[in-house]
């Protein structure tokens, strides 16, 4: 059975385009027809602009019949969080908060996928104001997991990981503060990278912490990832494979197994479990290591979080509470009782984490985890039972990736088998401080241990 | 000032605006708060600068 055009990765569709045995318009329009087919169930898009993305499609195809592909993201349907400015546009950040803007011009990342040709079809729906994890708290209703839509499709970007699960888009730009690339993707079955803390410039993006923001790639590949990070960062290599070549006998993995791994599910466990036996089968060094303050990072991510959200809130907080949805302003408002005190306190533990995670990837290629305790949870769930366990959904969800968002380091989420029910179960790995590149060179030898 | 009178303060003042759904939040904080002040590691977290920390103006 031959694979529809939107479900294709983007290595295999970026050499198409460029032969000219497809056309960006074929293309981008088999994405539009799955969105009119699809948005009404998975309420995966705020925006679709259908006819930009068709334009911009005839131009990528005309530029390319002339000789000048400009890359791999050259006529290649790419959606956009809500969250991120693009000229002429609302950026609504799903909340009604922002009703009324109108963006003076893009973020510099989506000028970069401008410049590399990718085409921009439309923007996609999230937990509100990027500050939560199930994407439901939403001025246009909740995100539906295209697996299961009684699921949550995970947050915040939510809507970005529905619509390359379901071949609305190629790839999807989203961003992290805790978690919100990775937590969406393992949720929906996708890849999804968190590059290091500072690498991609956040200007044109409405920030939900300051200090903990990153944005991303979500993708069906690795590589695919590796190709649209590549493109936001401004790079113009035309190159489609990540070279060199690794090999799973070549890696050196470490699972930080107390904190990290005492409170999961019995099935992802046991997914995660057989993807690290795959991997040392394959000739993988796996090893666990311990990072000494893990229990603290809740309380750290907390005190630093909650204060910088409300600090960019706190003027619509007061002119105009009634626009954010109850859950997102309660939650905010509770940022506005930090003490100052306990804010630097939590950045000296912030500081210390760092430390421990640097130690813990001493002389490993990557420290290697679940990204979600759980699966994909129902929608409206509140708390979820991890074994025996009463937990809340949201600290469920948050326990696995918001570290590497304290620390800087990148991250990134790729699948690792499903539930019997068929939910999606994701595999995180965090590599050394601002080497992005090396951890999608051991992402990609990964995926390839693991099957893919 | 202690994590009760911060506390105390701070459900008094979300009764006052109006916002008595804060109150179990506002108590889930403070006991993160505890666990943050009452860490073991105040003493090893000292000021330098991590390997991703901007360089000072």
């Amino acid at each position: 059975m031959t694979t529809p055009l939107p479900l294709l990765p983007l290595t295999a569709l970026a050499p198409m385009l460029r032969d000219g045995r497809v056309s960006s318009e074929t293309l981008t329009r088999a994405c539009l027809d799955r969105i009119a087919a699809d948005n009404g169930r998975l309420n995966a898009f705020t925006q679709v602009f259908e006819e930009q993305a068709l334009a911009q499609a005839g131009e990528a195809d005309r530029e390319i019949a002339h000789g000048r592909w400009r890359g791999p993201l050259h006529g290649v349907p790419v959606s956009l969080k809500d969250l991120l400015d693009v000229r002429g546009m609302p950026t609504t950040a799903a909340s009604r908060v922002r009703e009324g803007h109108r963006a003076g011009a893009d973020a510099p990342v989506v000028s970069r996928l401008r410049e590399a040709g990718a085409v921009l079809i439309g923007k996609c729906n999230l937990h509100e104001f990027a500050f939560g994890t199930t994407s439901e708290d939403s001025a246009f209703g909740p995100v539906h997991n295209p697996r299961d839509p009684s699921r949550s499709a995970g947050g915040s970007s939510g809507g970005s990981a529905a619509a390359v699960a379901a071949g609305m888009s190629i790839a999807s730009i989203g961003t992290d503060t805790g978690g919100s690339i990775r937590i969406p993707a393992a949720a929906c079955g996708t890849v999804g990278l968190k590059p290091a803390h500072g690498e991609l410039p956040l200007d044109g993006i409405v920030p939900l912490n300051r200090s903990l923001d990153h944005v991303g790639p979500l993708a069906r590949s690795v590589t695919d990832a590796w190709l649209v990070y590549r493109a936001m960062r401004g790079d113009r290599d035309a190159g489609l494979e990540l070279e060199p070549r690794p090999s799973p006998g070549a890696l050196r993995l470490a699972v930080p197994r107390p904190y990290f791994l005492d409170l999961i599910d019995d099935e992802v466990r046991q997914r995660f479990e057989e993807g690290l036996e795959r991997l040392r089968r394959a000739g993988a060094v796996v090893r666990d290591v311990a990072i000494p303050h893990a229990a603290d990072i809740g309380p750290i991510y907390l005190h630093i979080g909650l204060p910088e959200a409300a600090a960019y809130h706190a003027d619509t907080l007061d002119r105009m509470p009634e626009r954010y949805t109850p859950a997102v302003r309660l939650r905010l408002e509770l940022g506005r009782y930090i003490l100052a005190e306990d804010y630097v306190r939590a950045r000296d533990g912030q500081r210390l984490l760092r430390r421990e995670v640097d130690a813990a990837m001493d002389e490993v290629d990557a420290l290697v985890l679940p990204t979600l305790p759980i699966p994909a949870p129902p929608l409206g769930a509140q708390t979820v039972m991890v074994g025996a366990t009463k937990e809340p959904v949201r600290n469920a969800m948050l326990r696995l990736t918001q570290l590497f968002n304290l620390t800087g380091h990148p991250a990134i989420s790729l699948p690792c088998g499903t539930t019997r029910d068929g939910l999606p179960c994701g595999l995180q790995l965090a590599g050394p401080a601002r080497r992005t590149d090396a951890l999608l060179h051991v992402a990609r030898t990964v995926e390839m241990g693991l099957g893919g | 000032m202690t994590v009760d009178a911060w506390l105390a303060a701070a459900v008094a003042d979300a009764e006052r605006r109006g916002l008595p759904d804060l109150a179990p939040l506002l108590e889930s904080i403070a006991r993160a708060t505890r666990a943050l002040r009452d860490a073991d590691w105040r003493d090893a977290a000292d000021d330098r600068p991590g390997p991703d920390a901007p360089a000072a103006p």
